[in-house]
């Protein structure tokens, strides 16, 4: 099937050397990094994890997202979502590959990573994080690569198959949970001590998974003949918007928490991310924007999302719009805000603005990029595979 | 030799013999257990400890007192520190590492309210250090275990080799005891202390009370450095003769964030 990904059209090599010219800044800024030193990167000691952790969480709840095609197909038997069901799995190997990179891409001796393999600690999330992460990728390349086999063979998937794809869906919600659990265990960082954040992250993720691939649908179409069909992209539709009303509400009752009790750990992140945190009379608010501007998308792609159910209308180019506004605006919070609001007051009660560097940026897109790259090659061959069963 | 060097002496050697002789002192005795329960018993964490403690926990006092007024003095302590644990200086403050510093009131104990200050608090600057937590959540995170707990001592100690510089640990700790080496530190170390291991780029280090002097037979470099007005006290917190017990007794004396349950080791008379 390997052989599927070096047969395409000019746009399709123009799009794969458009993200290896990314892949390609990225890995230069990488190496530098490599000889320099963390240094190089926004980060410091009172602000010690920055944009790569940030977007490791946010794409463990991409490739947690998967779940929304999985659960409703194996389990229910919802046969619309039988096309697509595939490329939530590859998906999910995509994003997780980009999440195992940005960790690499974090710690600061790299060569010594195997030592939370040789040195295992059940009481560090990081080991379970670990654990969960890669036990969620294996199941998904084995997952995926047997049922498309299968199906490019027209046989039906071997029985043995679907105990793996049963085991995948507590590891979806597994992933997430415990990236949760990363921050909400950790004493004194208040905007994270939340027994809300997992919950919040599920939700945000079956929003921003679910609207990635109806994007990746939409644009297949034009570029490939793939048509996830109407029933599917409108269900799909729905659950984002379930999901991202959900995920308003949690943050809404953050902030209930946070004024109500006036605890000031509790307001401080919010007060920074949202409005602006005063501070010996300097006002921090470097984010204040993005997070309006991810309020803003959220309810515009809410508002597309209940025009067309309520109007009953099917229209791919408002879906798109509505997508990557939810997608966009579940970045924001998500892979810009939560990190960066949580750590902004210090332990040391100092505030800490956080700006990357060009280095940084540099790495961070040239993992995106090396993700794209992956599920390009993986939607390619699962199309090619659709494409010859049809014909 | 003085009191206080032969009380030390006696923590040296517990921590020599620890694993073979470490004394299991109980703390509480009878009458304690009872009286505490006439008052109800304050919640575990902080002060209000409750269970019996056994083996060597090493703990320092901070008196504040001796140290008002006297930042030269504070910078000293600071300087002793980062000579003998070859300590780099770095400008930006980003790239900072340090084990001791001295930092206003406010930001050392944010949890005590510093509306209308004392001018004590407010001219003066308070030391902070790593308060060798006995629940410390900088080990319960770290995934590799470079980061310990040494039972012996009750020190938390780091493995610099182990150390994969996730920085984990540095989420964990609540008194942002811990620093990174963001660069190479090797060209910013200004005095060269050959008889302690420089660390390398990309690992997390702290204070580590002295852990390697201590097997000397020696104090923690910035105790000996403030003896001149004793304002820092070293000693076993779990031995009632000691004279780090006797100073936590006849004193009031706060620790840093108490209500996050990590039981600091560290003491501060303000
Ligand atoms: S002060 Fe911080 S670094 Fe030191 S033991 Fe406590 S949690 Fe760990
Ligand atoms: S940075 Fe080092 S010491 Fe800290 S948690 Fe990671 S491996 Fe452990
Ligand atoms: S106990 Fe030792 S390592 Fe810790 S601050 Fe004092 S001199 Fe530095």
């Amino acid at each position: 099937m390997i052989e599927k990904v070096l047969k395409g059209n000019s746009k399709y090599w123009m799009w794969l050397a458009f993200l290896s010219a990314f892949i390609a800044v990225g890995a230069i800024c990488y190496i530098r990094q490599f000889i320099y030193g963390m240094g190089l990167t926004g980060m410091g000691r009172d602000l010690t994890w920055g944009l790569y952790i940030s977007q490791f969480t946010f794409l463990v709840g991409v490739a947690a997202g998967g779940l929304m095609l999985v659960l409703p197909y194996y389990i229910h038997d919802y046969k619309a979502f039988g096309r697509i069901t595939i490329l939530g799995e590859f998906l999910a190997i995509g994003a997780l590959i980009i999440c195992l990179m940005f960790i690499l891409a974090d710690i600061g001796q790299v060569v010594r990573g195997l030592n939370m393999v040789w040195h295992p600690t059940p009481n560090s999330m990081l080991f379970w994080d670990m654990v969960v992460l890669w036990g969620y990728l294996i199941l998904n390349v084995l997952c995926g690569w047997v049922i498309l086999t299968a199906e490019r063979k027209q046989v039906k998937p071997p029985k043995w198959i679907y105990i793996f794809v049963y085991i995948s869906i507590p590891f979806a919600v597994s992933i997430h949970t415990v990236t949760a659990m990363l921050y909400c265990g950790l004493p004194g960082r208040h905007f994270w001590l939340s027994a809300i954040t997992a919950p919040r992250f599920l939700a945000s993720a079956f929003a921003a998974g679910p609207a990635l691939i109806v994007i990746a649908c939409i644009i297949m179409k034009k570029v490939a003949h793939f048509d996830a069909g109407k029933e599917a992209i409108t269900k799909l539709t729905t659950i984002i918007m379930y999901a991202a009303i959900i995920n308003a509400f949690f943050v809404c009752l953050e902030f209930f928490v946070g004024y109500y009790s006036n605890i000031p750990g509790h307001m401080h992140s919010l007060e920074y991310l949202f409005f602006g945190l005063e501070h010996n009379g300097h006002v921090y608010n470097n984010l204040v924007p993005f997070m309006w501007t991810s309020v803003f998308l959220c309810f515009g792609g809410l508002g597309i999302f209940s025009y067309l159910k309520i109007t009953k209308v099917y229209n791919e180019l408002l879906i798109g719009v509505g997508c990557a506004a939810i997608f966009i605006a579940l970045w924001l919070d998500k892979g810009l805000g939560f990190v960066m609001g949580g750590l902004v007051v210090s332990p040391l009660e100092e505030i800490n603005e956080y700006i990357p560097t060009a280095n940084e940026i540099g790495v961070t897109l040239g993992i995106w990029a090396t993700g794209i790259l992956i599920v390009t090659l993986l939607y390619k061959i699962a199309i090619g595979v659709e494409h010859e069963v049809e014909a | 030799m003085d009191k206080q060097r032969r009380n030390f002496l006696k923590v040296a050697g517990a921590t020599a013999l620890a694993g073979i002789t470490a004394p299991a002192v109980v703390k509480l005795t009878a009458s304690e257990a009872m009286a505490s329960s006439e008052h109800a018993a304050p919640a575990a964490g902080g002060h209000g400890e409750v269970e019996a403690p056994t083996g060597v926990r090493l703990g320092l006092v901070i008196d504040m007192r001796k140290l008002y007024g006297k930042p030269e003095l504070m910078d000293k302590i600071i300087a002793s520190c980062n000579k003998v644990h070859n300590i780099p200086h770095f400008e930006n403050k980003k790239d900072e590492v340090k084990w001791i510093w001295k930092m206003p009131f406010e930001n050392v104990f944010p949890e005590h309210s510093s509306y209308h200050e004392s001018d004590l608090s407010k001219e003066n600057e308070y030391f902070a250090l790593c308060n060798h937590c006995d629940e410390p959540p900088c080990v319960r995170v770290c995934p590799t275990k470079a980061t310990f707990k040494v039972e012996e001592t009750g020190i938390i100690a780091m493995d610099y080799h182990r150390c994969i510089g996730c920085r984990f640990c540095m989420m964990g700790c609540p008194y942002g005891a811990r620093s990174f080496n963001w660069f190479d530190p090797r060209p910013h170390i200004k005095e060269y202390n050959a008889e302690f291991p420089t660390r390398m780029r990309g690992v997390v280090e702290k204070c580590n009370f002295c852990g390697e002097r201590l097997a000397k037979g020696l104090e923690p470099a910035c105790v000996e450095a403030a003896k001149e007005v004793g304002a820092l006290i070293f000693g076993d917190l779990n031995d009632p003769e000691s004279e780090i017990r006797k100073v936590l007794a006849e004193n009031h004396t706060i620790q840093r964030k108490p209500s996050l349950g990590t039981k600091p080791s560290v003491f501060y008379i303000v």
